[in-house]
């Protein structure tokens, strides 16, 4: 099954929902974030895209002439014929909130935590969806473009061990 | 984590709750290798439950790259997975590239892959010798040492730093090789099958060994493809995946070499694909050596995304300038404003970057799809229902890399 | 000990040399292993630098039964509490290196997570500099140690009782940049000009 035969029989189900662009060898559909759940759900289960080959998110604060603060991509794979497909999503303050696609692949389940804990995006559905990288008590969120790289003095935030105490 | 916060995580609820008791694993432990931690529900000495906890080395290195420039931020790309440093690049520079439209020159090509299987083979060396130690075969560990020391040596040659050789740039590599260098990869695969052998001799059909590997950790092929799994555990489990076929970036379309199975998807079988791989390396290094292609390593530099050389920055006005112009934190690259996803088959499994591009010299977000992060997920699910004890030798089969781990 | 009481007032020179050169002689590492660096740590227990020349490749990973701590890598902000609570487990007399820049100074990783020198929370004897240090400079780092041992060291750990031998320990981040700002790229010159040692640029 070739992408555009996969374009055609997601145009008969779900009709004018998603948009489609490409670059380089890079082919993308964006589906509003409603809709994100059955569109994968439909690829997993008709179209053959067995892995969920990788999931991450961007902020899109400071980029020229973006719409939606928060995106995710996942990208899909079908393992038999090894064809690629990126599917793009986007969601919003105040809460960022998008389904987990936990129940289709298991494989996302770290993937959508780091999202979550980088960017605070909320994934509902997801069984377990607490702070992966940073400290539990942290409570910014590093990878927004409005949290400064070398943070808020979180780093030195430490008692001082001496020589005659320790 | 607190450990009573972990305790409601891992502990059920119910009367069983009292003959299960919670073991605290790492950060700090021998066999984590480097920092990570799980925190494990027993029964006797059966897992029943594992619950990773990681972030301990977490550096913000995707941080860093939306403040680094194309070529700076290969340095820190180094420091993802420290065992296969040139991978990372490869990987790296192949989104850039794919990115900024740059087709390479052949002999560019070739001296990335050779490179790439290099890493592949130091890779393998690691964590068969690191596996082999943690479960009590000290020997091996050292033959493996002695040889990656030698591919320590064939960085240093080319790169100048023997561990993290931020070899390559946009476009080409940071210098050329010499033919020294040519003989040291001669001699390195002429005497590593020698080696190899060797530590096959101690491992393959060692008693203890087997016994601790054979039919533990199984991950069958429906998980592997559930999870996301890829490279040597993937294929140790029955998936037929390898990028340098299915996708097949810089030369591998020239290359005669197999895509090494397994069926089990156990520990062993995850052992055994890795020391085959790195006979097929081995010929793919030696294909490649042999034909290498002369001619410059480095694309046109009229095309302005290479450094000039130092002769034409020194005697000419256009060199100057040229170098200026990459330098200067306000000019640079003009990428286009999209964005790209590229990944190569390192020696973990796909490793592949989604660069987002602003138009300017900086990616406005590099996202890494780190494969031991992918992999260390799955290790709840090997584990459970074998002994503690086999909780290292599914660790150590596994490879996970603590910096590519928590980035 | 019955020594300890009279460590005041007794000088035991012949007996702390004696001590001295025992100990030096026999470090036991604890290797704390955190990132790239850890892997060279690796390659100077293995056979070719082999660190058990200098009596040092005893290494064991509890801190109980060590004497000297090599802290190999970056030590990010979940980590320390873990480095901490390890330093105060290792008994007396104790040492630390700091191998790499990462461990030093935090190195390239000027970023939100990582800890800029773990000298600002325990105390460190030896910095080896390097990104990693090759393995020769972490075996100079370890005869520097012994060195240091041997001038320095009492029977009784009356060097320990003291805050350093430099007067005061290393200060705060001596100018901390503002949090938006970006990396100095060279070439960039509004912002790569020369720091004054009280903040002003």
């Amino acid at each position: 099954m070739t992408h555009e035969e996969i374009l055609v029989k997601l145009r008969q189900k779900f009709g004018e929902v998603f948009t489609t662009s490409e670059f380089r060898d890079n082919r993308r559909i964006i589906v509003p974030a409603e809709h994100i759940y059955a569109v994968l759900e439909f690829l997993k289960e008709q179209c053959g895209f067995d892995m969920l080959a990788e999931l991450g998110g961007a902020d899109y604060l400071q980029y020229p002439n973006a719409q939606d603060r928060y995106g995710v991509w996942y990208v899909l794979v079908n393992t038999t014929t090894g064809i690629r497909l990126i599917v793009k999503t986007f969601a919003n303050d105040p809460e960022p909130t998008l389904p987990s696609v936990f129940p289709l692949w298991k494989g996302a389940d770290w993937m959508e935590r780091e999202v979550y804990d980088m960017y605070g995006v909320i994934f509902d559905g997801h069984p377990d969806l607490r702070r992966i990288l940073m400290p539990d008590e942290f409570t910014a969120f590093p990878l927004r473009k409005d949290y400064p790289m070398r943070g808020r003095g979180e780093r030195h935030n430490f008692p001082v061990i001496t020589r005659p105490e320790s | 984590m607190p450990l009573e916060l972990a305790d409601a995580i891992a502990l059920p609820e119910g009367p069983e709750r009292e003959y299960l008791w919670t073991l605290n694993f790492g950060p700090q432990h021998p066999a984590t290798h480097t920092t990570l931690r799980l925190i494990l529900t027993l029964e006797g000495e059966t897992v029943v439950k594992a619950v990773p906890d990681i972030g301990y080395l977490h550096s913000g290195f995707e941080k860093l790259g939306e403040h680094l420039d194309y070529n700076q931020y290969v340095t820190i790309v180094d420091r993802k997975n420290y065992i296969s440093p040139v991978a990372n690049e490869i990987a790296w520079f192949a989104a850039v590239e794919k990115l900024m439209g740059i087709e390479l020159t052949p002999r560019c090509k070739y001296l990335r892959v050779i490179f790439n299987e290099l890493m592949r083979i130091h890779d393998h060396l690691l964590c068969c010798g690191a596996a082999a130690l943690d479960l009590g075969g000290f020997t091996a560990f050292l033959y493996a040492f002695n040889q990656k020391e030698k591919i320590y040596d064939i960085c240093e040659r080319a790169a100048g730093q023997r561990f993290h050789p931020s070899y390559l740039r946009v476009g080409g590599l940071l210098a050329d090789v010499d033919d020294t260098w040519i003989n040291m990869v001669r001699a390195f695969i002429r005497d590593f099958p020698k080696a190899w052998n060797d530590i096959v001799r101690l491992l393959n059909r060692n008693r203890i060994f087997i016994e601790r590997t054979k039919d533990i950790g199984v991950l069958s092929k429906e998980d592997a493809i559930n999870l996301s799994c890829t490279g040597p555990i993937a294929r140790a489990s029955g998936v037929v995946r390898d990028l340098r076929k299915d996708e097949p970036y810089l030369a591998y379309r020239d290359f005669d070499f197999k895509v090494v199975c397994a069926r089990e998807g156990d520990c062993y079988a995850r052992y055994l694909v890795r020391m085959e791989e790195m006979l097929e390396s081995c010929k793919i290094i030696h294909q490649a050596i042999e034909n290498l292609p002369s001619g410059p390593v480095n694309v046109d530099a009229n095309s302005k995304v290479t450094m000039p050389n130092q002769l034409s920055v020194y005697r000419s006005i256009e060199g100057l300038i040229h170098h200026f112009e990459l330098i200067m934190s306000n000019r640079q690259w003009h990428t286009p404003v999209d964005e790209v996803y590229a990944a190569i088959e390192s020696p973990n499994g796909e490793l592949g970057y989604y660069v987002i591009a602003d138009g300017s010299g900086v990616a406005y977000r590099t996202r890494t799809r780190p494969p031991s992060f992918i992999h260390f997920a799955i290790f709840p699910y090997l584990i459970v229902g074998h002994q503690v004890s086999d909780v290292v030798a599914v660790l150590g089969s596994l490879n996970i890399i603590a910096a590519e781990l928590d980035r | 000990m019955a020594l300890g009481g009279l460590s005041e007032s007794v000088l035991v020179t012949q007996l702390d040399k004696l001590a001295n050169w025992v100990r030096k002689n026999s470090l036991w590492p604890m290797p704390f292993a955190t990132a790239c660096c850890g892997i060279e740590l690796m390659a100077t227990g293995a056979s070719r630098h082999d660190i058990a020349r200098f009596g040092a490749e005893a290494m064991r990973f509890s801190p109980r039964q060590c004497d000297l701590m090599i802290v190999a890598g970056r030590v990010a902000m979940k980590m320390l509490p873990v480095l901490q609570r390890i330093w105060l487990q290792m008994p007396e007399p104790k040492w630390c290196i700091s191998m790499g820049a990462c461990a030093s100074s935090g190195g390239v990783f000027d970023t939100y997570a990582v800890v800029q020198g773990i000298d600002r929370f325990i105390p460190v004897d030896v910095y080896v500099p390097g990104c990693p240090p090759r393995p020769e400079q972490l075996l100079q780092a370890v005869i520097d140690l012994q060195a240091k041992i041997q001038r320095t060291g009492t029977i009784t750990g009356k060097e320990f009782q003291q805050q350093r031998l430099w007067p005061h320990p290393p200060k705060p981040l001596a100018v901390e940049l503002p949090p938006a700002e970006k990396i100095v790229a060279p070439g960039d010159f509004a912002s790569a000009t020369r720091l004054q040692p009280d903040g002003r640029p």
